[in-house]
């Protein structure tokens, strides 16, 4: 199955609230194998000038998955997830993210290109706050490699 | 852990030592889970083999995860990273065996920025690979 090309530009509905949890960032601290207190307890965070317990940096792409995992799956796309790899990240924080945070994701497909028999799709998410506080830019190109 | 980084301790050319971060398909199945990623080509070595890859590979995510902890663990727990970019250029293949793969991921400070922010330049390979290129993040430290 062909991508469809006319997904160039499409930007998506911002993501439901995401509430940020320090069960969460425990979690995700543990299966990247972090043993880092500033992302389990609240005190070490503190004591380092964090409000509460931070999020490693790349805990941005769960955010961000919840909303792009969603538009790439949009059956209109016509993307095989089997077929696909992680092409490049990119991330630009205003903020760590925070236990307590509660965020939307809001994806732009702003890419979609042939790389010889691969097709190269970029999406850029905008995490924000419930008040519009912007926290994470993440930019992600993916590859569905050629059959 | 390290300690605190100050942005005056730093300079241009400042090494960041290498470290080696294992990875095993248990690591995988917990990555899975923590970050919603399940994708069937990092725990399923039949439907990988089948769609063209060596064997089960990592997420890239979690190779970008292993080289910023690099940079956090280096930077000390009061910075904050500003910004991280990777492209990631070759697999890390991660067979079964429980010994699994390792990724080892080293840095170098590449320039000192205004507003107590550094630059730093990183490096990572699987078996003898790069498998990250591009590989950079600024981080502001006190």
């Amino acid at each position: 199955m062909a991508i469809n090309r006319e997904y160039a530009g499409r930007v998506f509905p911002a993501s439901q609230p995401y509430e940020v949890s320090r069960v969460k960032i425990a979690e995700f601290a543990a299966a990247i194998g972090d043993a880092n207190p500033v992302y389990r307890d609240p005190a070490a965070a503190r004591a380092a000038g964090h409000a509460d317990v931070i999020a490693p940096p790349t805990f941005a792409i769960v955010i961000s998955m919840a909303g792009s995992g969603a538009a790439l799956a949009d059956p209109g796309l016509g993307l095989n997830y089997a077929m696909v790899v992680h092409g490049e990240q990119r991330f630009e924080y205003t903020r760590p993210i925070m236990a307590g945070d509660v965020v939307t994701a809001q994806v732009t497909l702003t890419d979609i290109r042939d790389a010889g028999r691969n097709v190269m799709l970029t999406t850029s998410t905008e995490i924000r706050t419930a008040a519009g506080e912007h926290v994470c830019t993440a930019v992600s190109t993916i590859v569905e490699r050629g059959a | 852990m390290s300690g605190q980084i100050s942005y005056d301790s730093v300079q241009a050319g400042t090494q960041i030592p290498a470290v080696s971060y294992p990875v095993t398909r248990l690591s995988l199945i917990k990555y899975c889970g923590a970050s919603g990623d399940f994708n069937v080509i990092h725990w399923n070595e039949r439907v990988a083999r089948a769609v063209g890859l060596p064997d089960v590979i990592a997420h890239g995510m979690f190779t970008m995860a292993q080289a910023g902890r690099l940079v956090t663990d280096w930077a000390g727990p009061a910075a904050v990273v500003t910004e991280f970019g990777v492209r990631f250029s070759s697999m890390v293949v991660v067979p079964d065996p429980d010994a699994g793969a390792f990724i080892e991921v080293s840095g170098q400070v590449e320039e000192k920025l205004e507003g107590n922010r550094v630059a730093i330049a990183l490096t990572a390979r699987a078996a003898g690979t790069k498998v990250l290129t591009r590989a950079r993040a600024v981080v502001r430290l006190p």
